[in-house]
Protein backbone atom coordinates (compact mmCIF):
# COMPACT_ATOMS: atom_id res chain seq x y z
CA UNK A 1 0.00 0.00 0.00
CA UNK A 2 1.06 3.57 -0.65
CA UNK A 3 2.18 5.59 2.32
CA UNK A 4 1.80 9.33 1.80
CA UNK A 5 2.34 11.77 4.63
CA UNK A 6 0.39 14.93 3.80
CA UNK A 7 0.14 16.44 7.27
CA UNK A 8 3.39 18.38 7.48
CA UNK A 9 1.67 21.34 9.14
CA UNK A 10 1.03 19.03 12.10
CA UNK A 11 4.61 17.83 12.33
CA UNK A 12 7.43 16.63 10.13
CA UNK A 13 9.98 13.85 10.04
CA UNK A 14 13.42 14.77 11.35
CA UNK A 15 15.77 15.21 8.38
CA UNK A 16 18.61 12.66 8.48
CA UNK A 17 21.23 15.44 8.31
CA UNK A 18 19.58 17.10 11.32
CA UNK A 19 19.55 13.88 13.30
CA UNK A 20 23.24 13.33 12.50
CA UNK A 21 24.07 16.68 14.02
CA UNK A 22 21.98 15.95 17.11
CA UNK A 23 23.30 12.47 17.85
CA UNK A 24 26.61 13.42 19.52
CA UNK A 25 24.69 15.58 21.98
CA UNK A 26 22.49 12.65 22.94
CA UNK A 27 25.29 10.15 23.30
CA UNK A 28 28.71 11.71 23.98
CA UNK A 29 28.38 15.39 24.81
CA UNK A 30 25.61 14.91 27.33
CA UNK A 31 26.94 17.34 29.92
CA UNK A 32 24.84 20.03 31.48
CA UNK A 33 25.70 23.33 29.79
CA UNK A 34 25.72 25.00 33.20
CA UNK A 35 28.53 22.74 34.46
CA UNK A 36 32.17 23.69 34.58
CA UNK A 37 33.79 20.54 33.25
CA UNK A 38 34.64 19.89 29.66
CA UNK A 39 31.54 18.04 28.48
CA UNK A 40 29.39 20.76 30.01
CA UNK A 41 31.46 23.41 28.27
CA UNK A 42 31.10 21.67 24.93
CA UNK A 43 27.36 21.49 25.38
CA UNK A 44 27.26 25.18 26.27
CA UNK A 45 29.28 25.99 23.21
CA UNK A 46 26.89 24.03 21.00
CA UNK A 47 23.89 25.90 22.43
CA UNK A 48 25.53 29.29 21.95
CA UNK A 49 26.67 28.49 18.41
CA UNK A 50 23.11 27.48 17.56
CA UNK A 51 21.74 30.63 19.16
CA UNK A 52 24.12 32.83 17.17
CA UNK A 53 23.37 31.12 13.88
CA UNK A 54 19.60 31.17 14.42
CA UNK A 55 19.80 34.87 15.33
CA UNK A 56 21.67 35.50 12.10
CA UNK A 57 19.13 33.50 10.10
CA UNK A 58 16.24 35.49 11.56
CA UNK A 59 17.99 38.82 11.07
CA UNK A 60 18.19 39.49 14.82
CA UNK A 61 20.77 42.04 15.92
CA UNK A 62 21.96 40.10 18.94
CA UNK A 63 22.28 36.38 19.59
CA UNK A 64 20.93 36.79 23.10
CA UNK A 65 17.60 38.02 21.75
CA UNK A 66 16.90 34.32 21.04
CA UNK A 67 15.49 32.37 24.01
CA UNK A 68 15.04 28.64 23.66
CA UNK A 69 11.76 27.14 24.88
CA UNK A 70 9.93 23.82 24.70
CA UNK A 71 8.03 24.77 21.54
CA UNK A 72 5.59 27.07 19.85
CA UNK A 73 2.89 26.86 22.51
CA UNK A 74 5.25 27.85 25.31
CA UNK A 75 6.64 30.69 23.22
CA UNK A 76 3.16 32.05 22.47
CA UNK A 77 2.12 31.75 26.12
CA UNK A 78 5.28 33.43 27.30
CA UNK A 79 5.16 36.28 24.78
CA UNK A 80 1.63 37.28 25.71
CA UNK A 81 1.63 36.60 29.44
CA UNK A 82 5.17 37.89 29.89
CA UNK A 83 4.58 41.18 28.10
CA UNK A 84 1.11 41.80 29.53
CA UNK A 85 2.19 41.20 33.09
CA UNK A 86 5.30 43.34 32.64
CA UNK A 87 3.27 46.24 31.24
CA UNK A 88 0.30 45.97 33.58
CA UNK A 89 1.82 48.42 36.06
CA UNK A 90 2.03 51.01 33.26
CA UNK A 91 -1.73 50.81 32.83
CA UNK A 92 -1.59 48.67 29.69
CA UNK A 93 -4.49 46.25 29.68
CA UNK A 94 -5.48 45.72 26.06
CA UNK A 95 -4.44 43.02 23.58
CA UNK A 96 -5.14 42.86 19.86
CA UNK A 97 -5.14 39.52 18.08
CA UNK A 98 -6.99 37.80 15.25
CA UNK A 99 -9.87 35.35 15.29
CA UNK A 100 -7.95 32.63 13.48
CA UNK A 101 -4.87 32.47 15.69
CA UNK A 102 -3.58 29.18 17.02
CA UNK A 103 -5.18 28.13 20.30
CA UNK A 104 -1.84 28.72 22.02
CA UNK A 105 -2.52 32.42 21.43
CA UNK A 106 -6.32 32.44 21.70
CA UNK A 107 -6.53 30.42 24.91
CA UNK A 108 -3.73 32.50 26.45
CA UNK A 109 -5.75 35.61 25.58
CA UNK A 110 -8.79 34.06 27.25
CA UNK A 111 -6.72 33.39 30.36
CA UNK A 112 -5.52 37.01 30.32
CA UNK A 113 -9.12 38.20 29.98
CA UNK A 114 -9.81 36.43 33.26
CA UNK A 115 -6.85 38.38 34.66
CA UNK A 116 -8.52 41.68 33.72
CA UNK A 117 -7.08 42.26 30.25
CA UNK A 118 -9.33 43.21 27.35
CA UNK A 119 -8.88 41.54 23.98
CA UNK A 120 -9.89 42.69 20.50
CA UNK A 121 -10.22 39.78 18.08
CA UNK A 122 -9.75 41.06 14.53
CA UNK A 123 -11.70 39.73 11.57
CA UNK A 124 -9.80 37.78 8.96
CA UNK A 125 -12.41 38.09 6.20
CA UNK A 126 -13.22 35.49 3.58
CA UNK A 127 -9.65 35.36 2.27
CA UNK A 128 -8.19 34.65 5.72
CA UNK A 129 -6.00 37.76 5.83
CA UNK A 130 -5.88 40.43 8.53
CA UNK A 131 -6.21 44.01 7.31
CA UNK A 132 -3.43 46.27 8.66
CA UNK A 133 -5.87 49.18 8.90
CA UNK A 134 -8.01 47.11 11.25
CA UNK A 135 -4.98 46.75 13.51
CA UNK A 136 -4.43 50.51 13.44
CA UNK A 137 -8.09 51.21 14.21
CA UNK A 138 -8.05 48.79 17.13
CA UNK A 139 -4.97 50.26 18.83
CA UNK A 140 -5.77 52.12 22.04
CA UNK A 141 -3.69 54.07 24.52
CA UNK A 142 -3.68 51.08 26.83
CA UNK A 143 -2.80 48.48 24.18
CA UNK A 144 0.05 46.34 25.45
CA UNK A 145 0.63 44.04 22.51
CA UNK A 146 -0.59 43.04 19.07
CA UNK A 147 -0.28 39.36 18.16
CA UNK A 148 -0.91 38.27 14.57
CA UNK A 149 0.46 35.03 13.17
CA UNK A 150 2.86 35.08 10.22
CA UNK A 151 0.97 32.35 8.35
CA UNK A 152 -2.11 30.43 9.40
CA UNK A 153 -1.70 26.78 10.36
CA UNK A 154 -4.94 25.55 8.81
CA UNK A 155 -5.45 27.57 5.65
CA UNK A 156 -1.85 28.66 5.10
CA UNK A 157 -2.65 32.32 4.44
CA UNK A 158 0.32 34.66 4.77
CA UNK A 159 -0.28 37.85 6.71
CA UNK A 160 0.98 41.38 5.98
CA UNK A 161 3.40 41.18 8.90
CA UNK A 162 5.73 43.98 7.84
CA UNK A 163 2.83 46.43 7.49
CA UNK A 164 1.27 45.40 10.78
CA UNK A 165 4.69 45.69 12.43
CA UNK A 166 5.16 49.19 11.01
CA UNK A 167 1.79 50.27 12.41
CA UNK A 168 2.68 48.89 15.84
CA UNK A 169 6.03 50.64 15.75
CA UNK A 170 4.37 53.94 14.78
CA UNK A 171 2.00 53.68 17.73
CA UNK A 172 4.65 52.39 20.09
CA UNK A 173 2.85 49.09 20.70
CA UNK A 174 4.71 45.77 20.92
CA UNK A 175 4.19 43.32 18.09
CA UNK A 176 4.33 39.53 18.47
CA UNK A 177 3.99 37.05 15.64
CA UNK A 178 3.57 33.29 15.78
CA UNK A 179 5.83 32.21 12.91
CA UNK A 180 5.58 28.49 13.61
CA UNK A 181 4.18 27.70 10.15
CA UNK A 182 5.99 30.42 8.23
CA UNK A 183 9.52 29.61 9.37
CA UNK A 184 11.54 27.89 6.70
CA UNK A 185 9.06 28.82 3.98
CA UNK A 186 9.16 32.61 4.15
CA UNK A 187 12.28 34.72 4.50
CA UNK A 188 11.91 36.24 7.95
CA UNK A 189 13.87 39.25 9.09
CA UNK A 190 12.75 40.43 12.49
CA UNK A 191 14.26 43.90 12.03
CA UNK A 192 12.92 44.56 8.52
CA UNK A 193 9.55 43.06 9.48
CA UNK A 194 9.26 45.30 12.57
CA UNK A 195 8.81 42.33 14.87
CA UNK A 196 9.37 42.66 18.62
CA UNK A 197 8.60 39.07 19.60
CA UNK A 198 8.46 35.96 17.43
CA UNK A 199 7.56 32.33 18.20
CA UNK A 200 8.99 29.38 16.33
CA UNK A 201 9.32 25.63 16.72
CA UNK A 202 11.72 23.05 15.32
CA UNK A 203 9.41 20.15 14.56
CA UNK A 204 7.53 21.83 11.71
CA UNK A 205 10.74 22.21 9.71
CA UNK A 206 12.18 18.68 9.98
CA UNK A 207 13.70 19.35 13.37
CA UNK A 208 12.97 17.57 16.67
CA UNK A 209 9.83 17.96 18.77
CA UNK A 210 10.10 19.71 22.13
CA UNK A 211 12.28 22.60 21.05
CA UNK A 212 11.13 26.11 20.20
CA UNK A 213 12.23 29.66 20.60
CA UNK A 214 11.01 33.11 21.39
CA UNK A 215 12.79 36.07 19.85
CA UNK A 216 12.55 39.04 22.18
CA UNK A 217 13.97 42.29 20.85
CA UNK A 218 16.47 43.85 23.21
CA UNK A 219 14.70 46.44 25.35
CA UNK A 220 11.34 44.65 25.44
CA UNK A 221 10.13 44.14 28.99
CA UNK A 222 8.93 40.60 29.58
CA UNK A 223 8.19 38.73 32.79
CA UNK A 224 9.24 35.11 33.24
CA UNK A 225 6.87 32.31 32.50
CA UNK A 226 9.17 29.70 34.05
CA UNK A 227 11.26 30.42 37.10
CA UNK A 228 14.22 28.46 38.38
CA UNK A 229 17.83 28.38 37.32
CA UNK A 230 19.86 31.01 35.51
CA UNK A 231 19.52 29.53 32.04
CA UNK A 232 18.61 31.84 29.15
CA UNK A 233 19.83 34.87 31.07
CA UNK A 234 17.53 33.93 33.92
CA UNK A 235 14.47 34.53 31.74
CA UNK A 236 13.60 30.91 31.07
CA UNK A 237 14.73 28.36 33.59
CA UNK A 238 15.38 24.70 32.84
CA UNK A 239 18.34 22.69 31.63
CA UNK A 240 18.77 23.35 27.94
CA UNK A 241 17.53 20.78 25.42
CA UNK A 242 21.00 20.69 23.91
CA UNK A 243 20.42 18.13 21.17
CA UNK A 244 17.07 19.74 20.37
CA UNK A 245 18.64 23.18 20.07
CA UNK A 246 21.42 21.86 17.84
CA UNK A 247 18.79 20.10 15.72
CA UNK A 248 16.64 23.22 15.58
CA UNK A 249 19.53 25.27 14.22
CA UNK A 250 20.45 22.58 11.69
CA UNK A 251 16.82 22.27 10.54
CA UNK A 252 16.36 26.02 10.10
CA UNK A 253 19.64 26.28 8.22
CA UNK A 254 18.61 23.44 5.92
CA UNK A 255 15.19 24.98 5.34
CA UNK A 256 16.67 28.37 4.52
CA UNK A 257 19.39 26.92 2.28
CA UNK A 258 16.96 25.21 -0.06
CA UNK A 259 13.96 27.50 0.44
CA UNK A 260 13.80 28.77 -3.12
CA UNK A 261 13.85 25.42 -4.96
CA UNK A 262 11.60 23.80 -2.39
CA UNK A 263 9.02 26.58 -2.56
CA UNK A 264 9.01 26.45 -6.36
CA UNK A 265 8.50 22.68 -6.29
CA UNK A 266 5.83 22.79 -3.59
CA UNK A 267 3.92 25.67 -5.18
CA UNK A 268 3.69 23.73 -8.44
CA UNK A 269 2.45 20.63 -6.62
CA UNK A 270 0.02 22.65 -4.52
CA UNK A 271 -1.49 24.45 -7.49
CA UNK A 272 -1.93 21.25 -9.48
CA UNK A 273 -3.65 19.63 -6.52
CA UNK A 274 -5.94 22.62 -5.93
CA UNK A 275 -6.93 22.73 -9.62
CA UNK A 276 -7.59 18.99 -9.61
CA UNK A 277 -9.65 19.01 -6.42
CA UNK A 278 -11.68 22.03 -7.54
CA UNK A 279 -12.99 19.87 -10.38
CA UNK A 280 -15.05 18.04 -7.76
CA UNK A 281 -18.48 19.61 -7.79
CA UNK A 282 -19.40 21.80 -4.83
CA UNK A 283 -15.84 22.00 -3.59
CA UNK A 284 -14.02 25.14 -2.53
CA UNK A 285 -10.54 26.26 -1.58
CA UNK A 286 -10.34 27.84 1.85
CA UNK A 287 -8.20 30.96 2.16
CA UNK A 288 -6.52 33.19 -0.38
CA UNK A 289 -4.91 31.20 -3.16
CA UNK A 290 -1.84 33.36 -3.84
CA UNK A 291 -0.87 34.64 -0.40
CA UNK A 292 -0.53 31.12 0.82
CA UNK A 293 2.17 28.81 2.14
CA UNK A 294 3.60 26.75 -0.73
CA UNK A 295 2.69 23.41 0.85
CA UNK A 296 -0.85 24.14 2.06
CA UNK A 297 -4.09 22.94 0.48
CA UNK A 298 -7.34 23.33 2.44
CA UNK A 299 -10.59 22.38 0.75
CA UNK A 300 -14.23 21.84 1.64
CA UNK A 301 -16.46 19.30 -0.03
CA UNK A 302 -20.15 19.87 0.58
CA UNK A 303 -22.34 17.04 1.81
CA UNK A 304 -19.65 15.01 3.55
CA UNK A 305 -18.01 15.06 6.94
CA UNK A 306 -14.26 15.47 7.38
CA UNK A 307 -13.48 12.66 9.78
CA UNK A 308 -14.97 9.94 7.60
CA UNK A 309 -13.00 11.40 4.69
CA UNK A 310 -9.79 11.20 6.76
CA UNK A 311 -10.48 7.61 7.81
CA UNK A 312 -11.07 6.60 4.20
CA UNK A 313 -7.89 8.39 3.12
CA UNK A 314 -5.98 6.63 5.88
CA UNK A 315 -7.20 3.29 4.54
CA UNK A 316 -5.64 4.29 1.21
CA UNK A 317 -2.39 5.20 2.97
CA UNK A 318 -2.85 8.98 2.92
CA UNK A 319 -2.32 10.86 6.21
CA UNK A 320 -4.15 14.21 6.25
CA UNK A 321 -6.18 16.35 8.63
CA UNK A 322 -9.51 18.12 8.83
CA UNK A 323 -11.13 21.00 10.66
CA UNK A 324 -14.32 19.05 11.25
CA UNK A 325 -15.83 19.04 14.72
CA UNK A 326 -15.27 15.31 15.00
CA UNK A 327 -11.54 15.69 14.64
CA UNK A 328 -11.33 18.71 16.93
CA UNK A 329 -12.84 16.82 19.84
CA UNK A 330 -15.60 19.38 20.25
CA UNK A 331 -18.98 19.86 18.61
CA UNK A 332 -17.87 22.93 16.69
CA UNK A 333 -15.81 22.78 13.54
CA UNK A 334 -12.51 24.64 13.22
CA UNK A 335 -12.51 28.21 14.52
CA UNK A 336 -10.37 29.17 11.52
CA UNK A 337 -12.97 27.98 9.01
CA UNK A 338 -15.74 29.70 10.97
CA UNK A 339 -13.61 32.88 11.11
CA UNK A 340 -13.43 33.01 7.31
CA UNK A 341 -17.22 32.84 7.28
CA UNK A 342 -17.93 29.23 6.40
CA UNK A 343 -21.25 27.89 7.68
CA UNK A 344 -20.94 24.97 10.10
CA UNK A 345 -22.26 22.37 7.67
CA UNK A 346 -19.61 23.24 5.07
CA UNK A 347 -16.79 23.60 7.60
CA UNK A 348 -17.50 20.02 8.77
CA UNK A 349 -16.43 18.77 5.34
CA UNK A 350 -12.93 20.20 5.27
CA UNK A 351 -9.66 18.56 4.31
CA UNK A 352 -6.17 19.91 4.93
CA UNK A 353 -3.25 18.48 2.99
CA UNK A 354 0.17 19.92 3.82
CA UNK A 355 3.35 19.00 2.02
CA UNK A 356 7.08 19.09 2.57
CA UNK A 357 10.16 18.49 0.49
CA UNK A 358 9.69 14.77 0.98
CA UNK A 359 6.47 14.70 -1.05
CA UNK A 360 6.49 14.07 -4.78
CA UNK A 361 4.35 14.71 -7.86
CA UNK A 362 3.42 11.02 -7.66
CA UNK A 363 1.84 11.73 -4.28
CA UNK A 364 -0.29 14.42 -5.89
CA UNK A 365 -1.37 12.00 -8.64
CA UNK A 366 -2.40 9.43 -6.06
CA UNK A 367 -4.29 11.96 -3.93
CA UNK A 368 -6.04 13.26 -7.04
CA UNK A 369 -7.10 9.72 -7.81
CA UNK A 370 -8.32 8.85 -4.30
CA UNK A 371 -10.01 12.00 -2.99
CA UNK A 372 -12.67 12.26 -5.76
CA UNK A 373 -13.44 8.53 -5.37
CA UNK A 374 -13.92 8.85 -1.63
CA UNK A 375 -15.95 12.06 -1.88
CA UNK A 376 -18.28 10.36 -4.39
CA UNK A 377 -18.59 7.29 -2.16
CA UNK A 378 -19.40 9.30 0.98
CA UNK A 379 -21.81 11.55 -0.87
CA UNK A 380 -23.69 8.52 -2.15
CA UNK A 381 -24.55 7.61 1.45
CA UNK A 382 -25.11 11.18 2.66
CA UNK A 383 -28.66 12.41 3.24
CA UNK A 384 -27.25 15.95 3.28
CA UNK A 385 -25.90 15.53 -0.24
CA UNK A 386 -29.26 14.10 -1.31
CA UNK A 387 -30.90 17.26 0.02
CA UNK A 388 -28.39 19.53 -1.74
CA UNK A 389 -29.04 17.76 -5.05
CA UNK A 390 -32.80 17.96 -4.55
CA UNK A 391 -32.60 21.71 -3.98
CA UNK A 392 -30.38 22.03 -7.02
CA UNK A 393 -32.97 20.21 -9.16
CA UNK A 394 -35.78 22.41 -7.86
CA UNK A 395 -33.85 25.56 -8.69
CA UNK A 396 -33.05 24.57 -12.28
CA UNK B 1 -8.63 8.72 19.39
CA UNK B 2 -8.78 5.09 18.43
CA UNK B 3 -11.78 3.17 17.17
CA UNK B 4 -12.28 -0.51 17.90
CA UNK B 5 -11.79 -3.05 15.12
CA UNK B 6 -15.56 -3.59 14.99
CA UNK B 7 -16.19 0.15 14.48
CA UNK B 8 -13.60 0.23 11.72
CA UNK B 9 -15.12 -2.85 10.10
CA UNK B 10 -18.60 -1.31 10.07
CA UNK B 11 -17.18 1.99 8.84
CA UNK B 12 -15.14 0.37 6.07
CA UNK B 13 -17.87 -2.10 5.05
CA UNK B 14 -21.13 -0.58 6.18
CA UNK B 15 -24.11 -2.93 6.09
CA UNK B 16 -27.52 -1.86 4.78
CA UNK B 17 -26.46 1.34 3.06
CA UNK B 18 -29.02 2.84 0.72
CA UNK B 19 -32.70 3.65 0.47
CA UNK B 20 -35.89 1.60 0.32
CA UNK B 21 -38.06 2.88 -2.47
CA UNK B 22 -41.43 2.07 -0.96
CA UNK B 23 -40.41 2.30 2.65
CA UNK B 24 -43.12 1.93 5.29
CA UNK B 25 -41.32 4.34 7.59
CA UNK B 26 -38.49 6.85 7.28
CA UNK B 27 -36.77 8.48 10.24
CA UNK B 28 -34.26 11.29 10.02
CA UNK B 29 -32.43 12.73 13.03
CA UNK B 30 -29.55 15.11 13.63
CA UNK B 31 -28.69 18.18 11.62
CA UNK B 32 -26.02 19.39 9.28
CA UNK B 33 -24.87 22.11 11.63
CA UNK B 34 -23.83 19.53 14.21
CA UNK B 35 -22.19 17.43 11.53
CA UNK B 36 -24.39 14.33 11.83
CA UNK B 37 -27.55 13.33 9.97
CA UNK B 38 -28.93 9.79 10.03
CA UNK B 39 -31.79 8.66 7.86
CA UNK B 40 -33.24 5.17 8.34
CA UNK B 41 -35.74 3.45 6.03
CA UNK B 42 -37.77 0.47 7.21
CA UNK B 43 -40.00 -2.04 5.47
CA UNK B 44 -42.50 -3.71 7.81
CA UNK B 45 -44.33 -6.99 7.21
CA UNK B 46 -46.66 -8.25 9.94
CA UNK B 47 -44.96 -6.15 12.57
CA UNK B 48 -41.57 -7.51 11.53
CA UNK B 49 -38.87 -5.21 10.13
CA UNK B 50 -38.25 -7.18 6.98
CA UNK B 51 -35.79 -4.70 5.51
CA UNK B 52 -33.85 -1.70 6.71
CA UNK B 53 -31.48 0.72 5.00
CA UNK B 54 -29.65 3.85 6.05
CA UNK B 55 -27.98 6.95 4.74
CA UNK B 56 -25.68 8.91 7.03
CA UNK B 57 -23.76 12.17 6.86
CA UNK B 58 -21.25 12.11 9.65
CA UNK B 59 -18.04 10.83 11.14
CA UNK B 60 -16.71 7.29 11.26
CA UNK B 61 -18.64 6.50 14.42
CA UNK B 62 -21.89 7.85 12.93
CA UNK B 63 -21.55 5.56 9.91
CA UNK B 64 -20.51 2.55 12.02
CA UNK B 65 -23.36 2.97 14.52
CA UNK B 66 -25.89 3.32 11.69
CA UNK B 67 -24.57 0.13 10.16
CA UNK B 68 -24.60 -1.80 13.44
CA UNK B 69 -28.00 -0.51 14.55
CA UNK B 70 -29.63 -1.49 11.26
CA UNK B 71 -28.07 -4.96 11.54
CA UNK B 72 -29.46 -5.30 15.05
CA UNK B 73 -33.07 -4.57 14.09
CA UNK B 74 -33.24 -6.39 10.77
CA UNK B 75 -35.75 -9.25 10.97
CA UNK B 76 -36.85 -8.19 14.45
CA UNK B 77 -40.34 -7.21 15.54
CA UNK B 78 -41.11 -3.54 15.98
CA UNK B 79 -41.39 -3.91 19.73
CA UNK B 80 -37.94 -5.51 19.83
CA UNK B 81 -36.51 -2.77 17.62
CA UNK B 82 -37.87 -0.14 19.98
CA UNK B 83 -36.02 -1.80 22.83
CA UNK B 84 -32.68 -1.24 21.12
CA UNK B 85 -30.65 1.16 23.23
CA UNK B 86 -27.64 3.21 22.30
CA UNK B 87 -25.76 1.26 24.94
CA UNK B 88 -26.47 -2.02 23.18
CA UNK B 89 -25.24 -0.57 19.89
CA UNK B 90 -22.06 0.64 21.59
CA UNK B 91 -21.48 -2.72 23.21
CA UNK B 92 -21.97 -4.49 19.91
CA UNK B 93 -19.27 -2.25 18.47
CA UNK B 94 -16.89 -3.00 21.37
CA UNK B 95 -17.29 0.53 22.64
CA UNK B 96 -16.94 4.07 21.32
CA UNK B 97 -14.66 6.92 22.40
CA UNK B 98 -16.50 9.16 24.91
CA UNK B 99 -16.87 12.06 22.43
CA UNK B 100 -18.65 9.68 20.04
CA UNK B 101 -21.33 8.37 22.37
CA UNK B 102 -23.82 10.82 20.87
CA UNK B 103 -23.53 8.97 17.54
CA UNK B 104 -25.00 5.84 19.13
CA UNK B 105 -27.77 7.98 20.64
CA UNK B 106 -28.57 9.28 17.17
CA UNK B 107 -28.75 5.70 15.83
CA UNK B 108 -31.24 4.73 18.53
CA UNK B 109 -33.28 7.86 17.82
CA UNK B 110 -33.22 7.32 14.06
CA UNK B 111 -34.78 3.89 14.49
CA UNK B 112 -37.45 5.31 16.80
CA UNK B 113 -38.12 8.09 14.31
CA UNK B 114 -38.56 5.55 11.50
CA UNK B 115 -41.00 3.51 13.62
CA UNK B 116 -42.89 6.69 14.55
CA UNK B 117 -43.21 7.54 10.88
CA UNK B 118 -44.49 4.02 10.20
CA UNK B 119 -47.24 4.43 12.82
CA UNK B 120 -48.11 7.93 11.60
CA UNK B 121 -48.58 6.62 8.08
CA UNK B 122 -50.99 4.05 9.51
CA UNK B 123 -52.91 6.79 11.31
CA UNK B 124 -51.72 5.68 14.74
CA UNK B 125 -50.40 8.22 17.23
CA UNK B 126 -46.81 7.00 17.78
CA UNK B 127 -46.08 8.86 20.96
CA UNK B 128 -47.62 6.39 23.46
CA UNK B 129 -45.71 3.55 21.77
CA UNK B 130 -42.41 5.11 20.74
CA UNK B 131 -42.18 7.96 23.21
CA UNK B 132 -40.80 11.41 22.55
CA UNK B 133 -37.77 11.80 20.28
CA UNK B 134 -35.75 14.80 21.36
CA UNK B 135 -34.87 17.38 18.76
CA UNK B 136 -31.21 17.85 17.95
CA UNK B 137 -31.58 21.44 19.15
CA UNK B 138 -31.10 19.92 22.56
CA UNK B 139 -27.53 19.04 21.77
CA UNK B 140 -24.75 21.32 22.83
CA UNK B 141 -23.99 22.78 19.44
CA UNK B 142 -25.05 26.20 18.37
Amino acid sequence: MRNIYADNAATTAIAPAVLDKMMPYLTKVYGNPSSLYRTGGLAKEAVENARANIAKNLGAKYANEIYFTSGGSESDNWALKGVCHALKSQGKKHIITAKFEHHAVLHTCEALEKDGFEVTYLDVYENGIVKPEDVENAIRKDTAIVSVMYANNEIGTIQPIKEIGAICKKHNVLFHTDAVQAAGYIKINVVDDNIDLLSMTAHKIHGPKGCGLLYVRRGVKIDNLIYGGAQEKGKRAGTENVAGIVGFDAALQLAIDNMKERNTKLTKMRDRLIDGLLKIERSRLNGNREKRLPGNVNMCFEGIEGESLLLKLDMCGIAASSGSACTSGSLDPSHVLLAIGLPHEIAHGSLRLTFSDENTEDDIDYILEKVPEIVTYLRAMSPLWEEIKKKEAQQS
Amino acid sequence: MVYSEKVMDHFANPRNVGEIENADGIGEVGNSKCGDIMKIYIKVDNDIISDVKFKTFGCGAAIATSSMATEMIKGKSISEALKLTNKAVMEALDGLPPVKVHCSVLAEQAIKAAVSDYYKRKGIDPEPIVGCIPECDDCACH
